[in-house]
């Protein structure tokens, strides 16, 4: 809509002038929710000045006082209540994206399994949906935490595979691999099989589109990985060492822990969340007309290869909307951590830290924000990867 | 859990809205105390099958119904997490927190609440399984500790092993009864809290003859009733409350010889129970209102040997609890 559209039609008056006029409602109501917005944070200022409730974020840099079961950073008991903060946001994102990453493997399994010609597996993906999908989440986490795995035996007691792999109710321990200085060769090693491999699958590609001639491409760089890394650690004597969990006391010491709440939260929301992610995959999966696995039939493609070459990328159109949407209720849903007492951003700032600082409306106003900003992230990202899948589709 | 978030939401509404009315106003016209107690604590706020609440946390609700309104039934109940407490009474969901809470400087001071007196001294100390054949705090090195979120139990905690060297990891929950669960599930070593929650906790246990309470008590804590500051008359009223339980036992007032001691007592216990003086008239309630107290939910000591003493199955003795006079703290101020 042109500016000279509108004098063409020869022009009504300033006031009666449409656009003008919609700009000057949206103004007004700009105005107003701006007054609105304004007397309800300089009210609420005032009454609890006039309460005795202490407001503003200094509090963020005074020392917490309390110390965290699991954090990814340095943190103890002298730690500020800032770095409580980020300790929570990354146990946040940590449990968020290994709920993802798993959900949405599970998810295509099972939806794709949906479609399978075994009546086993066929079966097991409708029981597997409409079993976890129909079950509350928080009773769920409990089941995962409180019936499963409270019931591990005792430190002392603990399953164990040599020596060096434990289970026991307080977590799983497992070595630590600590590096040496010609461990640079290995990951050096790594580096570059990882760039072989991509070199590989374009040059696949490539001949493929000439010749009509496939590669095994998913081999060929899976020995490319491993290989050369496992070659390279052999010639250069094993530059690691491992640091074993050994029991001392109480408790293990030593190699790397992973606390029963981690792994309870973690299956609770990624098997829930799977089962939305199958019915999502299966939706997806039926929205592909007939007409083009039959097509792909009669040209005689095999049946593993027509779903993955030509119904899911077809299906994509459907499924990642609705992925970014379990996505994001995936990452909300982490808050039931604080159920368990798995220190979440929710468990140690809205629970913990709210509670001994009393600074309710800074710190959930910080917290929604947070949230706010892995949601939209989230909702960036799979915008993205939608734009190209529909693009493939034309 | 998400209910502090609601709770929130209501304290950032009430408090942009704002005006500020009289407690008292709002309870005599509810016809209801709204009282903040714990989700359930043997001998301290614990409900029963028939949903009737009791214990020692309890009677300062019923204490102030009773001066209030003159009857000590009327009191709405809200069990609240040590996280939920403070957001709830701000926000004017409850008028009055009785939940095991600490009173401490920063809660004074920065919350907009006033603690209203002391109903229990208590101190911070550990309970562990026999089976762990531990007898002192200090071979805790390297414990896994069981613990309730938002309490001064965790700063404490967090200080004493600091201090004296030792390594610990914190297992924090909720409530009283997922800690109680992660400690008799094994999850941790140790449970820490208020001594008297230990007993509480312990009798809950499955097998309460497994548990020890360690002899160490690690930190001072007075317990005591909560309100909103800037309510100064609803401050007296449940300041006073409590210190006509405290009293009423000092001057050997109790519910059964409370009639008689209202017509022929001494001169004190006649200003207590209302027979001489207006004591009640100065806190905007009826005459009666310390009588009313003693009648329908006894002295302190009454309260106490019910409670948690030596008539309920917690069986602590008064020590720093009992009277002054008797080597305790209790102390009213005179009423006069
Ligand atoms: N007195 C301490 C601790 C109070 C506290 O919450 N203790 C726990 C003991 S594990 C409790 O009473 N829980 C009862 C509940 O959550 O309802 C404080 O004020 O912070």
């Amino acid at each position: 809509m042109s500016e000279t559209d509108i004098q063409i039609k020869k022009k009504p008056s300033f006031i009666n002038n449409p656009r003008n006029r919609a700009i000057f409602y949206q103004l007004l109501l700009l105005i107003g929710l701006g007054y609105f917005f304004f007397s309800i944070i300089s009210n609420t200022l005032a009454n609890m000045e006039a309460r005795g409730i202490k407001t503003g974020y200094s509090f963020l840099s005074s020392t917490s006082g309390f110390d965290i079961l699991m954090t990814l950073i340095p943190y103890d008991a002298t730690s500020s209540y800032f770095q409580t903060f980020v300790v929570g946001m990354l146990n946040t994102m940590l449990v968020s994206v290994i709920g993802i990453f798993i959900a949405t493997i599970l998810g295509f399994l099972m939806g794709v399994a949906y479609f399978s010609k075994n009546w086993l597996i066929r079966k097991s993906s409708v029981v597997y949906v409409e079993t976890f999908r129909n079950i509350p989440l928080l009773l769920q986490v409990f089941f995962w935490y409180s019936a499963v795995l409270a019931t591990l035996p005792s430190a002392r007691d603990s399953l164990s595979v040599g020596e060096a792999i434990f289970l026991n109710i307080r977590g799983f321990y497992f070595p630590k691999v600590i590096n040496e200085p010609l461990s640079i060769l290995v990951y050096i090693a790594f580096a570059i099989a990882v760039v072989a491999a991509v070199c590989l699958k374009i040059w696949a590609k490539k001949r493929q589109d000439k010749t009509g001639l496939q590669f095994p491409v998913l081999y060929a760089s899976l020995a490319l990985l491993i290989g050369l890394p496992l070659v390279v650690t052999l010639l250069s004597g094993v530059p690691f060492q491992l640091e074993y969990p050994v029991l001392k006391g109480f408790n293990f010491k030593g190699g790397v822990t992973i606390i029963p709440e981690l792994i309870a939260l973690t299956l609770a929301l990624s098997i829930y969340t799977g089962a939305f992610i199958a019915e999502a995959v299966r939706a997806g999966v039926q929205a592909v007309p007939q007409g083009q696995s039959e097509a792909a039939r009669s040209l005689g493609l095999k049946e593993k290869k027509i779903m993955s070459l030509i119904v899911v990328p077809q299906a994509m159109r459907v499924i990642v909307p609705m992925l970014n949407s379990e996505y994001q209720s995936l990452v909300k849903n982490s808050t039931l951590a604080t159920a368990i007492g798995y220190p979440d951003l929710f468990t140690v700032f809205v629970g913990t830290s709210l509670n001994q600082t009393g600074q309710a409306i800074e710190i959930v106003f910080m917290t929604i924000a947070v949230y706010f900003a892995f949601n939209m992230s989230i909702s960036f990202i799979m915008n993205q990867v939608n734009k190209r899948v529909s693009h493939i589709e034309r | 859990m998400k209910f502090s978030t609601i709770l929130t939401g209501g304290l950032t509404l009430c408090l942009a809205i704002g005006a500020q009315a009289a407690t008292l106003d709002d309870v005599k016209n509810r016809g209801m105390v709204s009282c903040g107690v714990s989700t359930g604590l043997a001998g301290f706020s614990q409900k029963d099958e028939n949903g009737m609440w009791s214990g020692l946390d309890v009677d300062v609700c019923r204490a102030v119904a009773a001066a209030v309104l003159g009857d000590d039934t009327k009191v709405q109940y809200k069990p609240l997490t040590a996280k939920e407490r403070f957001t709830a009474l701000q926000s004017g969901e409850i008028d009055l927190l009785s939940r095991n809470t600490t009173w401490t400087h920063t809660r004074d001071t920065s919350l907009g609440l006033n603690f209203a007196g002391v109903n229990y001294y208590d101190g911070q100390g550990f309970m562990v399984s026999k089976k762990i054949g531990v007898t002192t705090a200090l071979e805790l090195d390297g414990a896994a500790v069981c613990i309730q979120a938002g309490t001064t139990s965790e700063l404490n905690l967090a200080d004493y092993f600091r201090e004296n060297k030792l390594s610990y990891t914190a297992i924090t929950f909720d409530t009283a009864d997922q800690t109680r669960a992660g400690f008799e599930s094994g999850r941790c070593d140790v449970l820490t809290s208020d001594q008297s929650q230990l007993y509480a906790i312990r009798i809950g246990l499955k097998n309460p003859a497994d548990a020890l309470v360690l002899p160490e008590v690690i930190s001072k804590e007075p317990l005591g009733p909560v309100v909103r500051q800037g309510d100064d008359e609803w401050f007296n009223i449940t300041r006073w409350s409590l210190m006509a339980m405290v009293e009423a036992e000092f001057l050997a007032v109790d519910s059964s010889n409370v009639d008689n001691a209202m017509k022929n007592g001494s001169p004190s216990q006649k200003r207590l129970l209302g027979s001489e003086g207006d004591a009640g008239d100065k806190l905007g309630l009826d005459a009666n209102w310390a009588y009313n107290i003693v009648k329908l939910v006894g002295n302190y000591g009454e309260s106490f040997e019910r409670n948690v003493g030596m008539d309920s199955p917690l069986k602590i003795a008064r020590g720093q609890n009992a009277q002054w006079n008797n080597g305790g703290l209790m102390y009213s101020a005179p009423i006069r």
